[in-house]
């Protein structure tokens, strides 16, 4: 099971998490979303920038509470919601958005 | 024990008509070589598989009186038979809670009676093939553990026990889930099922902190491993990253608040969830449960608190003193350990939390009793209590509660459709047809009495009916935590943790 662009190859897991986090590139981020449906705007870049820079900073995807709150100071208050996160990300702004940042999928009761 | 003169008749759902084999694809994925190790396990399914699950099905008999009445004492009755949520769901026999007992006993009779080694055709005893293994994997990953069926056995046979001896031989021969074993190996490596490290729960805690200030105008804390705590409160870490659970958490944080104890959460030990219960694997449940163990005796706390998790209060409730106990380094003058239901119902009886109702105006209230709440323990010190003391903190903080149906709440709840390891995408559509029961319940109480929102205690619940009650026209978020209502209707005093109320009720 793998991705591939650009004839590389990039191993993902049965549900299409890339097993080597560090390989992520942000046109790989555009082979996923393709795949998912999703429509990579502006917007979702920005969950998907931010998601990237709290893993490296915390080892773990943000709590659906902290991501909206960041978005909504990025993006504003109509935005900042996890009505609007579900737009975009409609399998859920943790599993499917991380998926797409090439983050590990949450595990757990969620 | 259940007065079974009491219980209603099931007469809310249709039997479905019979799809033989229509779940036989429904499988989880299988646990990789990496996840099955971690556990002790081996990583794939070993050569003599066969002839290992069956000296492990030998073990299980020997250590475990209970799985082998179970195995012997089947009538095939038929009571059990329209009573699982996932046989209504689907209309597949073998989700018949007897035939699911069956793929088991079937094998037990071969290789283990009298009968079944000399005259195999006449009493339903079948060889461990590759196809019954198959079987195993597919329909014992159907079963929720959720222990409805045994209600209405009249022997009471707990088809959860069979499928978790089951799981426990298949993780033997090496045959594991992923869900539930890369989550366990989270747990051992990290401390919880998320695998949320300190520095990102301390980042959350703090957070939240800031969110409750600048939303009440108080300062509530949520301390993080504080030594000399009196309370450690244990809680499912979705309860730390996803709703409705977070606000849940928050109104535990009001409520020892406004109690004015001092309590605190452990990194090392920030998971109440013990999987290991779901795959039947007491060494594993043991490992888990350690940790509250040592968690509690390093921060030096008097009590424990269990948090809102369905399957982690029936483990704390029934297992938790025979696991790690003795708790003899606790204060004995509370119970351990106790649920956080008890310490705010408590708190209501002794008139010293103020609700202000209405802001839960906004929403008509059902209670869906959690499986491993209502039919495997107990609150307070009352029987029936784990269905009385949820209700009773309701009605204290909203106006407007109406229950479900007699023949799908307290002990015979339908369980929500994602418990006992069952939540998780790979099985999305098991899921769907397994929580048809409760949404139908759901929907009728709406139809009838315009219920709006539905309340649960249990991480799995909460998560299911985020992801289910969509597909039912029911918003995601009409699924709420109870803490979340005491959250919103409990009138805060502007106090510093750790005072006692008292003083501060004296000026007033």
């Amino acid at each position: 099971m793998a991705y591939d662009y650009n004839g590389t190859l990039v191993e993902h897991d049965e549900e299409g998490y890339i097993t080597d986090i560090s390989l992520w590139s942000p046109e790989l981020a555009l082979l996923i979303a393709e795949d998912e449906n999703i429509d990579m705007n502006d917007d979702a870049w920005e969950v998907i920038n931010f998601l990237r820079n709290y893993y490296e900073e915390y080892q773990i995807a943000p709590a659906v509470r902290v991501l909206t709150k960041a978005i909504k100071k990025k993006l504003g208050a109509d935005k900042g919601n996890s009505r609007y996160l579900y737009e975009m990300f409609p399998y859920g702004p943790a599993k499917q958005a991380c998926k797409i940042a090439g983050l590990p999928k949450p595990t757990g009761c969620v | 024990m259940v007065d079974r003169d009491t219980l209603p008749i099931n007469v809310l759902v249709d039997i479905p008509v019979l799809n033989e084999g229509a779940m036989k694809n429904s499988s989880p994925f299988v646990a990789a070589p990496d996840h099955q190790r971690a556990l002790g396990f081996p990583g794939e399914l070993v050569d003599d598989w066969q002839l290992r699950a069956i000296e492990k099905l030998g073990e299980l008999l020997k250590k475990s009186r209970a799985l082998q009445v179970y195995m012997d004492s089947c009538v095939k009755c038929g009571a059990c038979t329209d009573k699982c949520h996932y046989f209504l769901g689907s209309g597949d026999p073998k989700n018949m809670p007897v035939a699911r007992q069956d793929l088991l006993r079937k094998v037990y009779r071969r290789y283990f009676t009298f009968a079944g080694k000399h005259f195999p055709w006449l009493v339903g005893a079948e060889d461990l093939t590759r196809d019954v293994l198959d079987d195993w994997y597919s329909y014992f990953h159907q079963c929720s553990q959720c222990r409805r069926c045994s209600v209405y056995c009249p022997y009471g046979i707990d088809t959860a026990e069979i499928s978790m001896a089951a799981r426990e031989i298949m993780d033997h021969i090496g045959k594991g889930q992923k869900y539930c074993n890369e989550i366990i190996g989270k747990v051992h490596k990290i401390g919880n099922n998320l695998g949320i490290p300190e520095k990102a729960l301390r980042h959350t805690l703090q957070d939240l902190e800031e969110d409750i200030e600048e939303e009440t105008g108080v300062t509530v804390e949520l301390p993080l491993n504080k030594k000399g705590a009196d309370i450690l409160l244990v809680t499912p870490s979705a309860d730390f990253f996803a709703e409705p659970h977070v606000d849940g958490l928050i109104g535990y944080a009001k409520v020892f608040h406004q109690a004015g104890v001092s309590w605190t959460l452990s990194s090392y030990a920030s998971e109440a969830a013990n999987f290991a219960m779901f795959i039947g694997s007491y060494e594993q449940m043991q490992r888990v449960a350690e940790r509250i163990r040592k968690a509690a005796q390093d921060l030096g706390v008097k009590r424990i608190i269990f948090g809102e998790c369905g399957h982690a209060w029936r483990v704390a409730y029934n297992f938790l003193n025979t696991l790690v106990g003795p708790f003899d380094f606790l204060d004995p003058a509370y119970p351990v350990p106790q649920h956080i239901c008890e310490f705010t119902w408590d708190l209501i009886e002794k008139g010293e939390l103020t609700f202000d109702k209405s802001a839960n105006d906004h929403m008509t209230l059902t209670f869906h009793d959690s499986c491993n709440v209502a039919r495997g323990s107990r609150m307070g010190d009352k029987p029936g209590g784990q269905f009385e003391i949820p209700r009773a903190i309701i009605r204290a903080c909203c106006n407007n509660f109406v229950d479900m149906a007699a023949d799908t709440i307290r002990e015979a709840s339908f369980c929500c459709g994602g418990g006992g390891g069952l939540l998780t995408d790979d099985l999305l559509e098991l899921r769907k047809k397994g929580a048809s029961p409760r949404m139908q319940a759901l929907k009728d109480v709406a139809e009838e009495h315009q219920v709006t929102h539905m309340v649960a205690i249990c991480a799995i619940c909460k998560s299911q009916f985020s992801k289910v009650m969509p597909e039912h026209g029911f918003g995601m978020d009409s699924i709420v935590s109870l803490h979340q209502l005491v959250s919103n209707a409990l009138v805060l005093d502007v106090q510093v943790t750790g005072e006692p109320l008292d003083s501060l009720n004296e000026g007033q």
